[in-house]
């Protein structure tokens, strides 16, 4: 009993009683199914909130600790241990924020297998909890690859035309990195005797040759979720073929498990290594900024667009992260956040839409605004959020990312911010210009279409807008005193980057 | 001659089986050909008990007979998996072969013969005892595979089978002669105590090479694979299930035992052999795997693919460092893949058809709806055989790889891992069929059938959370092996 009331064990496990609930419920019952999921993730969300409340962010080490040995023969030292740290606490609350509001987003758009949906997406939510609170890299591999799998299966079955296609590119591209990761870790389980990550960070010494390769096994599998440039092509084909739900998560959190990767392992564990990769990291992290904006302005699909607007502001993340100042890791983690809010958002907005009309195509959509003002409206600040305009939250970060790369002695060139810096204002071209063709201008073929089927577009029901509210609330609220959300990291980020070898 | 009690005590699960089995011949003639259940259930309970009491040896090291045979931890290890393949085995065919109307009591009498042979393999110390014990094991399977005569790809899988187990058997023994030649002995010790004695004999190391290819044959390692998908597509189903796991861990048992106990001098030259054949085995057999439409030439590919991971553990036997460690992840991950492997093969026998129907992959399609139970074990099976969690699968390569990794051969954990991901795309193709195509598939329903899938889906689940007790019999079953 004691084990399983450890809060933290509590938190990552607890969807788990909600799929052996739905397990006995018949296929039939979809309401009862969903509104099972549903309490399921919000109790679950309850329980992160009680997490933070007993966290102590000034303390820079882990707490809440679940620690129990699970595998200890024949040299092997492989323990259960959980733990959280101001570098993952924000992560953790924003995926049991987003699982019960994506849950939300599927009542009327899941139809077919509701049961299974949502068995898949509450196992979803412990392998995404289990990446964050992880401290042992065999646990931490276990949750991680375990991802896979229902992520494959909501894409795969729910998906779009291209469902398969796409359930496996994610599949074998996202495997072929983990592989890699893989021979690292049993290195470092051989070269530590143990796979505790603080253990190893604290025991450090590995030789630099070595340590180099395996910064590079870890890059390989966090950098293709991230996805970093130019290993993304797995992430247009993935969101656009997810259902939305399956979107929002993938964009809200699959993708932070990368960044936070390199957070919580890359940099701790390999330090000298990761200095060296810094300005390399940079170069890549500036170029997916450029690249994803300029792909996302020449999309045709919306969705598409959000897609590849990922890989940019991905690309600031990675950028703040490498530069290795409390600025630099403070906002990368913040805008983190930010990334899973405004992008969730989006992704939630444009499924609604589509829902009612069946095409993601930007051409047929114009003058939006008039018909359903109020997700215009909603959508105008998410659109804002996203590209960063001041007093919203996406600024924050962004700012905070670039003060920090430009102050980098870790990347050493301040060409990088410059170029960067140039991102935002793309961010503003694209998403301005998707905003303006679907809900300005005059009305788009598409209006006459769907009302010769009979009914004309509605404007987002409570359901939805009870939706999207928690997430424009955050928006706001870190846009304008985001105070809070870096006090709770800072003292953790302090204390990484004193570990960092900075020249 | 003096036996002793303890002679006879060393062969006691042995002598046990074959009693058992020799008995269940005679008594099969008085039980009414509409009540071959009976036959099944006397040979299951024959296997149970003789399990029982091979577990009731644990601990016990002892050699018999001249040191011909031995009982130590090792063999007590692998006759417990031989005898619960047999078991499931057992459960796997009796509804099948009543279904496919190829129903007789010889069926289980050989199967039992079979296993006796295995379990003798994996206490033979003496190149002649495994000489008979590959026999032992390997007629009743050639017998097996036909068994569905008239149909002619049975009696192909068969003919081809026992030619090319001949030949293989011919190696063997060809090998043992020229080990004989190069050293007097036949028997393990006598072997390795005149190898040591310096210098290097070049008639030794080919006796010891030919040796590892008649053993490569029975494993199926490339390339002496060529069998293997004829044979596994042709056989019956049940029958395929059992060569797959019990014919692999008595082969692999004995390469181990006879390489660890006589050829350790040859290390030198034996690991890049054994490099190159794990290398050669995970690469074609996944490779190939990937253009299969059979379900039953894709598993038999896949089982080749997995003869290379287990190979990888044989790599550095010469090494003391490393060897324990790395000869126990190989016992571990033939367990993994015993349970995973007959799981899969009860998931094909309860869609498979009358006539050799319903063995497509594109059959599996919406198995997921039509029968979610068997479409989510099968899932499990999928999972573990890449390598995925929450298996027996990820476990077992994790083990393995460690073991690689910690001799330095970083080189072959690469391929390794590298497969693993190739392999990823093949078996999910099964869990696409069965989830994201819609098809009306239809599986039997055989209580046996049933709980075997059941049961080894359960296990490849719940044991690789809770792995501990099987590392640590793993680990100690090889301790006294050197």
């Amino acid at each position: 009993m004691e084990f399983l009331l450890q809060p933290l064990t509590l938190l990552t496990f607890f969807p788990l009683l909600g799929v052996l609930v739905i397990l006995f419920i018949n296929a039939e019952a979809k309401n009862i199914i969903r509104w099972v999921a549903l309490v399921t993730s919000l109790i679950t969300f309850g329980i992160s909130l009680w997490v933070l409340t007993m966290f102590d962010a000034s303390n820079v080490n882990l707490q809440l600790v679940a620690r129990y040995n699970w595998i200890t023969v024949a040299g092997w030292n492989i323990q259960y241990f959980l733990g959280i740290d101001g570098l993952s606490i924000l992560l953790v609350l924003l995926t049991a924020f987003l699982t019960p509001i994506s849950i939300l987003s599927t009542w009327t758009a899941i139809e077919e297998r509701v049961k299974d949906f949502m068995i898949f997406f509450l196992l979803l939510e412990v392998g995404m909890t289990g990446v964050f609170l992880a401290q042992d890299l065999f646990l931490f591999y276990i949750f991680w690859e375990f991802t896979l799998v229902p992520m494959y299966f909501l894409i795969g079955i729910w998906g779009g035309p291209r469902r398969i296609y796409a359930a496996i590119k994610f599949f074998l591209y996202t495997m072929a990195g983990s592989i890699l990761m893989l021979l690292a870790i049993l290195w470092l389980g051989i070269y530590g005797g143990t796979f505790s990550v603080p253990d190893l960070v604290a025991l450090g010494g590995i030789p630099a040759d070595i340590q180099w390769w395996l910064f590079l096994a870890f890059t390989a599998a966090f950098a293709i979720k991230v996805p970093m440039w130019p290993l993304h092509s797995w992430l247009p084909d993935a969101h656009v073929e997810a259902p939305t739900a399956g979107s929002v998560i993938l964009a809200g959190v699959l993708l932070k498990m990368g960044t936070y990767g390199f957070v919580r392992f890359n940099l701790p564990l390999f330090p000298e290594a990761a200095v060296r990769a810094a300005p390399w990291i940079a170069l890549f992290a500036t170029i997916g900024i450029i690249y994803g904006a300029m792909v996302s302005y020449a999309q045709k699909d919306v969705k598409k667009l959000v897609a590849y607007s990922s890989v940019s502001h991905l690309g600031f993340v990675m950028l703040g992260l490498f530069a290795m100042n409390p600025q630099g890791i403070a906002g990368a983690i913040l805008q983190m956040i930010n990334h899973g809010l405004s992008t969730g958002a989006l992704f939630l907005l444009v499924g609604m839409i589509y829902e009612q009309t069946h095409t993601r195509e930007i051409k047929v959509y114009g003058g939006l605004w008039k018909i359903t003002p109020v997700f215009g409206s909603i959508m105008l600040i998410v659109s804002l959020s996203s590209m960063g305009l001041p007093g919203l939250n996406g600024f924050v970060g962004e700012f905070t990312i670039l003060l920090g790369a430009f102050g980098s002695q870790a990347i050493g060139n301040t060409a990088y911010a410059i170029v960067s810096a140039l991102g935002v204002i793309m961010a503003a071209v694209y998403i301005l210009y998707m905003f303006q063709k679907m809900f300005l201008g005059p009305q788009g073929e598409i209006v006459d279409e769907v009302k010769q089927h009979g009914h004309a577009l509605r404007d987002l029901n409570w359901r939805e807008i009870v939706t999207i509210v928690p997430l424009l609330l955050f928006i706001f609220w870190i846009g304008l005193y985001p105070k809070p959300f870096f006090a709770l990291m800072a003292p953790a980020v302090e204390h990484l980057v004193g570990m960092l070898p900075i020249p | 001659m003096n036996l002793t009690p303890q002679d006879y005590q060393v062969l006691t699960p042995y002598i046990l089986l074959t009693t058992w089995a020799s008995v269940l011949l005679l008594v099969d003639l008085f039980i009414p050909k509409e009540r071959k259940s009976l036959t099944a259930l006397l040979a299951a309970l024959g296997l149970a008990v003789t399990l029982g009491f091979t577990l009731s040896q644990i601990g016990i090291e002892q050699t018999g007979f001249y040191s011909m045979v031995v009982l130590d931890g090792f063999s007590t290890f692998v006759n417990a998996l031989l005898l619960l393949s047999g078991i499931l085995g057992v459960a796997l065919a009796h509804g099948y072969i009543k279904r496919m109307g190829i129903e007789r009591g010889e069926y289980y009498t050989l199967l039992l013969f079979s296993v006796s042979g295995m379990m003798l393999m994996a206490q033979a110390t003496d190149l002649i005892v495994v000489f008979i014990a590959l026999e032992l094991l390997s007629i009743p399977l050639y017998v097996l595979a036909a068994f569905a005569r008239p149909q002619i790809s049975s009696e192909e899988a068969g003919m081809k089978y026992f030619l090319l187990g001949a030949f293989a058997t011919g190696f063997v023994v060809y090998g043992t002669a020229l080990v004989f030649g190069a050293t007097g002995s036949t028997n393990l010790y006598a072997i390795l105590a005149s190898a040591s004695n310096g210098t290097s004999n070049l008639l030794l190391t080919i006796g010891a090479a030919l040796v590892l290819v008649g053993f490569g044959f029975k494993v199926a390692a490339v390339p002496f694979h060529m069998w293997t998908p004829d044979v596994y597509q042709g056989a019956p189903t049940a029958v395929t299930a059992f060569m797959a796991s019990g014919a692999k861990i008595a082969g692999f048992a004995a390469l181990l035992r006879v390489f660890a106990t006589a050829f350790p001098t040859l290390a030198v030259d034996m690991t890049d052999i054994l490099w190159a054949l794990a290398a050669l085995t995970m690469i074609l057999g996944n490779l190939i795997a990937i253009s299969q439409t059979d379900i039953k030439r894709m598993l038999a590919y896949s089982s080749i693919a997995h003869a290379g991971y287990i190979l990888m553990a044989f790599v550095p036997y010469g090494d003391p460092a490393v060897r324990d460690v790395s000869i126990a992840a190989g016992l571990f991950y033939l367990v993994a893949y015993a349970f995973t492997n007959f799981g899969a093969w009860g998931v094909v026998i309860a869609l498979e058809k009358k006539e050799e129907k319903g063995l497509a992959i594109a059959d599996y399609a919406g198995l997921g709806r039509k029968h979610p139970a068997l479409a989510a074990a099968m899932t499990v099976f999928m999972l573990s055989l890449v390598g995925l969690p929450p298996t027996l699968g990820l476990v077992g390569k994790f083990y393995l790889f460690r073991a690689v990794i910690a001799a330095g051969f970083t080189g072959l954990a690469i391929i390794g891992v590298l497969t693993s991901l190739i392999s990823a795309y093949y078996y999910l193709r099964v869990v696409v069929t069965m989830y994201m195509k819609d098809g009306e598939p239809s599986a039997e329903r055989e209580t046996w059938l049933g709980l075997t899938t059941a049961l080894t889906a359960i296990i490849t689940v719940v044991v690789s959370l809770v792995p501990q007790s099987l590392f640590a019999w793993a680990s100690e079953a090889v301790l006294k092996l050197f």
